[in-house]
């Protein structure tokens, strides 16, 4: 499997030159190679819990601007292949490389600083803030002033909190979220939290965005609304995005690449058509007659 | 009168040019545009419109919610002398073929991608549709579609055009004149192609003026526009009114947030159709049966006592004291935070119109202390032909002329308007323009109604409708349809009514029982019932019915006119009307032809006096299976009263 294997555009999708960000129109019926450099370069990685061996001798890459899905039966290790690159599981072996950088394993703080955002497979919201104080919370790290200073709300402090709630208003608008500004969380169907748990990842101004099951437990109509929203952080931030689905027919739609695992091992790689016609990953998916 | 929409914008941004003109709600804050503003904005699209080729006559059509740019974009085109047509952005693209071809339409502003998306599609049927320019980029930076472009770059482009030549914007507005045509409204007719209504300068701020000398309006005024532009109502509104008056209009974040940014405005003039009005009595109503019991006594409490003195104080009548102090406490306790809560604490004028108002409901809305009126109009008349004045508004008339109108009713009932507001004719459809205005400048409503005694127009019904009755005591009365239904609709517990009578010597009319109302009114009283169809035919429902009925015949006695359309003898049918059956239109009219002839055996039985009736009809399910519902129905007769003679 190389890597070089992209490049399956649809007709209506952005074409994004990489080096700057800039966005470069061209005439729809011409596809271009719209991803850019590996930024995520995952090396032979293997994690175990005691005897159980959750992922093995995994590899496998993100290009810039991609939209990367790892897909895989239940257990098959993908949760867990999220949370090694996210820095909430060590693996014993292999690496991960990221801008350049190789790491042993990851640090959650450390991976936020680079540049990384997750979502959650089961929502890890604040139930009782508003949405409004929710998305902040994803402004964090770029909240510099002392808590003093912040709860008095006074000189620096005022500033920041203006120039972030701006931000967070823009993303507000972006997710079409602006009747909910001030709801609880808790209070709000779910289709519309996942909404919120997007938001706040994407506070951070992410150059990677996990996406743990982003359409889990969600009707026709927000899968479909969560698309375009994927779709368009993808097309409008030229944001990384790697996503777990269960969902097939999402992800062969929206994604460019997909890796599929099952019990811990990478069974395929390449571009939706591809894996789809791959017997091992029928196999895995569908089952086999003996 | 001699002004023009461009000449009032330029007598605002001179003489106020700091005050607010429009507002609008981005990024969780109100952004204020101010008349400097927006005139300046007006010059570089007017610029920028004129180098795309827009010239004096041609159309172009605006797409989109209420929008300060879009609003700029109209002043604009008309400063050039070109007419905005204004669409509905709910509309399927292909609605638009006809209004753009109509119109031969080059030139087209869209709010956003999804209009954009409509535009594009319909383009090879409209090959002449050159340039569409977009409000809001979001999702279309990639669109490479020819001619496309956004109003940021037409505003750039008539940016250095203005700069280049500052004298030629005072030029394009010193030619306009007010006879020139300002606007086409589209009107959905119900039948065949939609109509293009065209209005001149002149004709819109006339009436725009008469209505806001009527209500003593001035530029302090606060509006919300969350109405479709593209009718005129929200057009008289948030534009012609706006600028004949200069005060603020405001546009809502998205259509989900109206609500809150109600509340957060508090608009002192507005203006919204009865469904609306409904709406928000619907939710103030479920919130307080989740009330605490505390609360929910003390509305019910306060509640009787607005009913009982509100409209009579909204009336000025003179007040008991202990009514007076009663009112004052509820006014503490429940109707002001209750107007807070509804975003009308500051609401000087409130309108409703487009069609009738229940009783109850009017009535809620002015005893709690909130000034509701109704108006009369139409596209045709540029809105303003009758409102009601602020201490004399009743449910159901629609109030007294106002300045500048004549008003005629023939012999058939149907009304006639002669007002400087009239349309200049329906665009390229002489022989409908004929059919509409006479040759003594008469404009036929196609409404059937009446002046009461006290000078208010009532509406009873389309006049094609309207009916007389023929033998029997009656003989020759005045019979509308739909205002016996009406009236019987505005009982919660009847769902629809169908009255016939025309050509008849009685009325008599069939029902429809609400399910849901009538369902929850039996549970409280231990009625067990199986269905619709069982509940339908339990004679204390009957007889729930023949309450409201006789009710209704009491009202229509008071009006010697309707007396005789009293109902005699009415059914309550074993099935829900449904558009499926072809009973009703998708827009929930009933089709009181399809219903005669379908019930035929049921009208019979009605008018040969018989006490009951067996009847066999077949249904269609959702999934398309037929199946087949069969009752007896019993036949009731209703108590009718002596019509109260008015005194002439």
């Amino acid at each position: 499997m190389t890597a070089a294997t992209i490049n399956t555009l649809k007709s209506t999708r952005i074409v994004v030159d990489a080096s700057n960000d800039e966005i470069i129109s061209a005439p729809p019926t011409i596809t271009k190679c719209r991803t850019g450099e590996v930024i995520l370069d995952v090396q032979n990685i293997s994690l175990s819990f005691g005897g159980v061996k959750a992922l093995t001798d995994i590899s496998f890459n993100v290009r810039e601007h991609e939209i990367r899905a790892i897909i895989g039966p239940n257990g098959a290790g993908k949760s867990s292949m999220l949370n090694c690159i996210n820095g909430v599981y060590r693996p014993q072996q292999g690496s991960i490389t990221f801008r350049g950088k190789t790491f042993k394993h990851m640090n959650s703080r450390q991976v936020a600083e680079m540049g990384v955002a997750r979502t959650f497979q089961n929502l890890a919201l604040f139930k009782g803030m508003s949405v409004l104080d929710n998305i902040m919370t994803g402004r964090n790290l770029h909240m510099k002033s002392n808590i003093l200073l912040q709860a008095l709300r006074i000189g620096p402090a005022e500033k920041e909190e203006i120039r972030n709630r701006e931000f967070v208003e823009r993303i507000i608008d972006f997710l079409e979220i602006q009747p909910y500004r001030k709801t609880p969380v808790g209070r709000m169907p779910y289709g519309l939290q996942k909404r919120v748990d997007l938001g706040r990842a994407l506070a951070m101004e992410p150059k990677v965005l996990l996406l743990d099951e982003p359409m889990a437990g969600m009707n026709l109509e927000e899968k479909q609304d969560m698309c375009r929203f994927i779709l368009d952080v993808n097309d409008e931030f030229g944001t990384t995005i790697v996503l777990i689905e269960h969902d097939m027919g999402v992800v062969m739609d929206i994604s460019d690449r997909v890796v599929v695992l099952d019990y811990g091992k990478k069974i395929g790689d390449g571009t939706p058509d591809k894996v789809r016609s791959n017997p091992e990953v029928i196999k895995a998916y569908l089952g086999t007659s003996h | 009168m001699s002004t023009t929409f461009p000449r009032l914008l330029l007598d605002h941004a001179e003489k106020r040019p700091h005050a607010a003109a429009l507002r609008e709600k981005e990024y969780g804050i109100w952004q204020t545009t101010t008349w400097a503003v927006l005139l300046q904005r007006v010059r570089f699209l007017a610029a920028g419109l004129s180098a795309a080729g827009l010239k004096r006559g041609q159309h172009v059509v605006v797409i989109g919610d209420n929008r300060p740019r879009l609003s700029a974009s109209m002043i604009a085109a008309q400063v050039l002398g070109a007419i905005p047509v204004p669409l509905y952005q709910d509309a399927v693209s292909a609605e638009f073929v006809f209004p753009i071809n109509n119109a031969e339409v080059s030139f087209a502003i869209a709010e956003d991608q999804e209009q954009v998306d409509k535009l594009i599609e319909l383009r090879p049927e409209c090959p002449q549709l050159a340039r569409i320019w977009y409000d809001n980029p979001r999702g279309l930076r990639n669109y490479s579609e020819p001619g496309l472009a956004s109003l940021d770059s037409l505003m750039e482009q008539g940016a250095d055009l203005d700069k280049k030549h500052p004298a030629r914007f005072s030029g394009w507005v010193s030619i306009v004149k007010p006879s020139d045509v300002a606007a086409m409204f589209f009107t959905s007719g119900t039948t065949g192609h939609p109509k293009g209504v065209v209005h001149t300068h002149f004709t819109l701020i006339d009436r725009a003026l008469a209505g806001a000398a009527f209500d003593k309006l001035t530029s302090d005024e606060e509006v919300l526009a969350y109405l479709p532009p593209a009718w005129i109502g929200q057009n008289i509104f948030s534009y012609a009114q706006w600028l004949a008056c200069g005060y603020v209009v405001n546009c809502p974040e998205s259509a989900e947030t109206v609500s809150i940014d109600l509340k957060e405005i508090g608009p002192t003039y507005y203006f919204a159709p009865p469904r609306v009005f409904e709406g928000m009595f619907t939710s103030v109503m479920i919130r307080m049966e989740d009330a605490g019991a505390i609360k929910r006594w003390l509305f019910k409490r306060f509640m009787d006592v607005a009913r009982r003195v509100g409209p009579a104080r909204m009336d000025r009548k003179p007040l008991g004291f202990s009514d007076r102090l009663s009112y004052a406490l509820g006014n503490v306790l429940i109707y002001g935070p209750l107007r807070n809560t509804l975003g009308m604490s500051r609401v000087r004028v409130a309108y409703t119109a487009g069609e009738a108002i229940g009783p109850d409901l009017f009535v809620f809305y002015r005893a709690i202390g909130i000034n509701l009126k109704q108006l009369y109009g139409s596209t045709e008349t540029a809105v303003f032909v009758c409102l009601q004045p602020d201490n004399e508004a009743k449910s159901d008339t629609v109030g007294v002329p106002i300045h500048g109108v004549e008003l005629r009713v023939l012999d058939s009932g149907e009304i006639l308007v002669r007002s400087p507001g009239l349309l200049k004719g329906y665009y390229k459809n002489p022989e409908a323009t004929a059919e509409v205005l006479t040759a003594d400048g008469w404009y036929r409503t196609g409404d059937a109604g009446f002046l009461d005694a006290g000078g208010h127009l009532k509406i009873i019904d389309r006049a094609k409708d309207v009916g007389r009755l023929s033998g029997g005591a009656n003989d020759g009365a005045m019979f509308a349809p739909k205002y016996v239904e009406n009236k019987l609709k505005f009982f919660p517990f009847i769902k629809e009514a169908v009255a016939f009578g025309d050509k008849k010597e009685k009325v008599c009319a069939f029902i429809n029982i609400d399910f849901a109302a009538v369902g929850n009114w039996a549970e409280r009283r231990n009625l067990p019932y199986a269905g619709y169809t069982d509940l339908a035919a339990k004679p204390e429902v009957l007889e729930l019915v023949r309450e409201c009925v006789e009710k209704v015949n009491a009202d229509l006695a008071q009006d010697e006119r309707l007396a005789g359309s009293q109902i005699s003898r009415f059914l309550v049918l074993h099935k829900e009307l449904d558009a499926d059956d072809g009973e009703l239109t998708r827009t929930r009219k009933v089709r009181r032809g399809a219903i005669a002839d379908k019930y035929g055996v049921l009208v019979n039985a009605l008018y040969a006096g018989r006490s009951s009736q067996y009847i066999e009809t077949q249904v269609m399910f959702e999934d398309g299976r037929v199946g087949l519902v069969s009752a007896e129905l019993r036949i009731v007769d209703a108590k009718g009263f002596t019509p109260v003679r008015s005194a002439a």
